[in-house]
């Protein structure tokens, strides 16, 4: 057996262990869908690194920057900096006044039925794009990683869905926390040892290190040997539409981040909203530091493993678990590469809970059946029923596409989607006394329409016919988002609205009346 | 709570929260936003010279504060793209300001998260005078 495999199988044991403890220690919906509100902020803080620290982020980016150099490093930035919107507009009052999904924050002042169906709409479309753009990669690369063991790209997407599955219907939000939690500890030892041992390859001199980087050598597109200087940018975001394309990107980050549900829920596992503030704090820190650490990662994979290397062995992607290889040998190499499988797998376990939690929540008991529930305990079932689905249909999509599919544009989409359609609204929704119902649905169906139409037409999907130029559309489907939310208010007056305003106004801001943790 | 000659829903109705799913009366801290409508009489308390100051005080810090991030973030994409040539600028060794520049986002966002920490403590204390007030 490899020891990738074997360290596989291990961190699956340790997780199925925290679903079992998990399991036995809750019941009910607070515990269910909210851990019973009494994480502390620490915990919550390195789960919300654990949530937000995709394959994409480690796998990704240390690849971006091990083949475009520093244009992959000022990828980086815009993930850190997004947190900055979470915590000053948005973790305090989402707690404050919310419950368990991001529509409860717009119910709460709006007529709940139709922005309930409509943030639930969008959930699912941020939640299942998200998810499948992390099955598709995962499958591909866990077969990538096991190659010695023969599993197909089919048997590891199905094995990665049915253990999402199982963490979130048997220990719903408090296994996928400590999941997410185990996720962010290695991942960041997993970091440290390997930006360590890139320094120690050059003696621990940062000149020798950045000498290298200035001077990386590699095959190009037209087969000749080309020494460059990754230090600089511009090797990826070139004219004509270059800049424009990183500004849209940044934008989707900024405003999208504090849109993203999965991120959202996270807040409302904390007792009260002090500590959902300190929570974000332990995020910014851990992201942050994990960040600013792709600088050895990638210009280490560019300088000691070699862009050419990397991509007659399983292309950009590859980069961490490679450098890992070269640095420290096989078993290192299978320690990353359990890194990358933990660290997809608490993604999309987060993804799975924040979908269910909205279909349930928002969808089921609100929508359909009047805020009522038909049976005890209906709610948390609905949620674990719609696990299942949610699991099942990500599961069957991401075998269809296949392992070459590219699905780097449904992370961008799903941003784009959550920085148009859901960020607007929340920030009016708190903020502007006159936002009513008409103006809230509104926002979201231009944000949702917009983003999806633009990536459409954009060059990920269209090639080189694209009629969109930029593969990332918040630059324009933001502003469409916010536009469509303010006019959609200005056509109606919703009296109701206005003056529950004050009330929501006084919770969001003094936690008065703020769902307060369950004891266990 | 439903009005049947208006069909416009009333926000904050019954919908707006679902029960727990237990058959014995919530404690405290489960009733919804509407059942603990009554408790406080918001209107008052979003009148008193309290509330308004907490408001102000999270105003003048908040609005700054996001201009600042946003704007010393986007300058980056936009000086990389449109400035090229003085990003490309070296410092030391081939360490150039376009990557000092980077690094200095991550700074920035950690010094503004840790200066709204500290205010932040002080809209704390503002918040709990506003209940002592409404719950009095």
């Amino acid at each position: 057996m490899s020891h990738a495999l074997a360290m596989f199988l291990g961190f699956i044991a340790v997780t199925l262990w925290i679903t079992w403890w998990a399991a036995r220690k809750s019941a009910g919906a607070n515990a269910f869908f909210a851990a019973g509100r009494s994480l502390t902020a620490w915990q919550n803080g390195i789960a919300v690194a654990g949530d937000y620290m995709s394959a994409a982020s480690f796998l990704g980016i240390a690849g971006i920057i091990a083949f475009q150099g520093y244009d992959g490093f000022m990828y980086s930035v815009g993930w850190l900096v997004a947190y900055l919107t979470v915590l000053l507009i948005v973790a305090e009052p989402l707690r404050n006044a919310g419950k368990y999904t991001m529509a409860d924050v717009l119910a709460y002042r709006l007529s709940p039925r139709p922005v309930r169906a409509m943030g639930a709409l969008s959930t699912l479309t941020v939640s299942t794009f998200y998810m499948i753009a992390q099955m598709v990669g995962a499958g591909a690369l866990v077969s990538l990683l096991l190659q010695s063991t023969g599993i197909s790209y089919q048997t590891a997407v199905i094995g990665i869905g049915v253990l999402m599955i199982v963490y979130v219907v048997f220990g719903g939000m408090l296994a996928t926390t400590w999941v997410q939690i185990v996720k962010a500890v290695l991942l960041m030892a997993g970091t440290i040892l390997l930006s360590i041992l890139v320094l120690a390859h050059f003696g621990f001199s940062f000149g020798a290190f950045f000498d290298a980087v200035g001077q990386v050598t590699y095959t190009n597109a037209q087969g000749n040997t080309v020494t460059q200087d990754f230090m600089t940018p511009g090797l990826r975001y070139a004219p004509p539409y270059g800049a424009l394309d990183l500004i849209s990107l940044g934008m989707a980050l900024i405003f999208g981040t504090a849109g993203l549900p999965h991120i959202l829920v996270r807040f409302y596992t904390v007792p009260d909203a002090q500590t959902a503030r300190k929570s974000v704090v332990w995020a910014m820190l851990i992201i942050g530091s994990f960040y600013i650490l792709t600088t050895f990662l990638g210009f280490g994979a560019a300088t000691i493993v070699g862009r050419d290397f990397i991509a007659a062995n399983g292309g950009n992607n590859m980069s961490a678990p490679l450098l890992a290889q070269a640095l420290a040998g096989d078993v290192f190499f299978a320690f990353i590469s359990a890194i990358a499988f933990a660290t997809i797998l608490a993604v999309v376990a987060g993804l799975t809970i924040s979908a269910s939690t909205s279909f349930a929540h928002d969808f089921w008991t609100n929508v359909l059946h009047g805020g009522r529930e038909q049976r005890e305990g209906e709610e948390v079932r609905v949620a674990r029923i719609t696990a299942f689905f949610v699991g099942g249909i990500s599961i069957v999509i991401a075998i269809v596409l296949g392992p070459t599919a590219n699905v780097a544009f449904l992370v961008a989409l799903a941003f784009a989607v959550a920085a148009s359609a859901n960020l607007p609204v929340i920030v009016l929704s708190l903020f502007w006394r006159r936002f009513n119902t008409t103006g809230a649905v509104c926002g979201l169906a231009t944000g949702l329409v917009s983003s999806l139409v633009l990536i459409a037409m954009s060059p990920s999907i269209l090639r080189a016919d694209a009629i969109f130029p930029l593969e990332n559309p918040g630059i324009v489907s933001i502003p469409l988002g916010f536009l469509g939310a303010v006019l959609g208010t200005l056509l109606t007056r919703e009296p109701q609205a206005e003056h529950k305003f004050t009330e929501l106004s006084v919770r969001a801001n003094t936690g008065l009346g703020a769902e307060r943790a369950s004891s266990h | 709570m439903s009005n049947d000659d208006d069909p416009t829903p009333l926000s904050g109705s019954a919908t707006d929260v679902a029960p727990l799913g237990r058959s014995t009366p919530k404690p405290l801290h489960e009733l919804t936003a509407d059942e603990d409508r009554d408790v406080v009489d918001w209107q008052r308390l979003a009148a008193t010279d309290e509330f308004k100051s907490l408001l102000k005080a999270k105003a003048r810090f908040v609005v700054p504060a996001t201009i600042v991030f946003i704007v010393y973030y986007f300058s980056l994409p936009l000086l990389v793209g449109y400035a090229p040539a003085l990003m490309a600028t070296k410092v030391f060794g081939v360490v150039n300001v376009a990557y000092l520049f980077a690094l200095s986002q991550f700074l920035m966002a950690w010094l503004i998260a840790w200066a709204y920490v500290r205010a932040a403590a002080r809209f704390d204390r503002m918040a709990r005078a506003v209940v002592e007030k409404g719950t009095r």
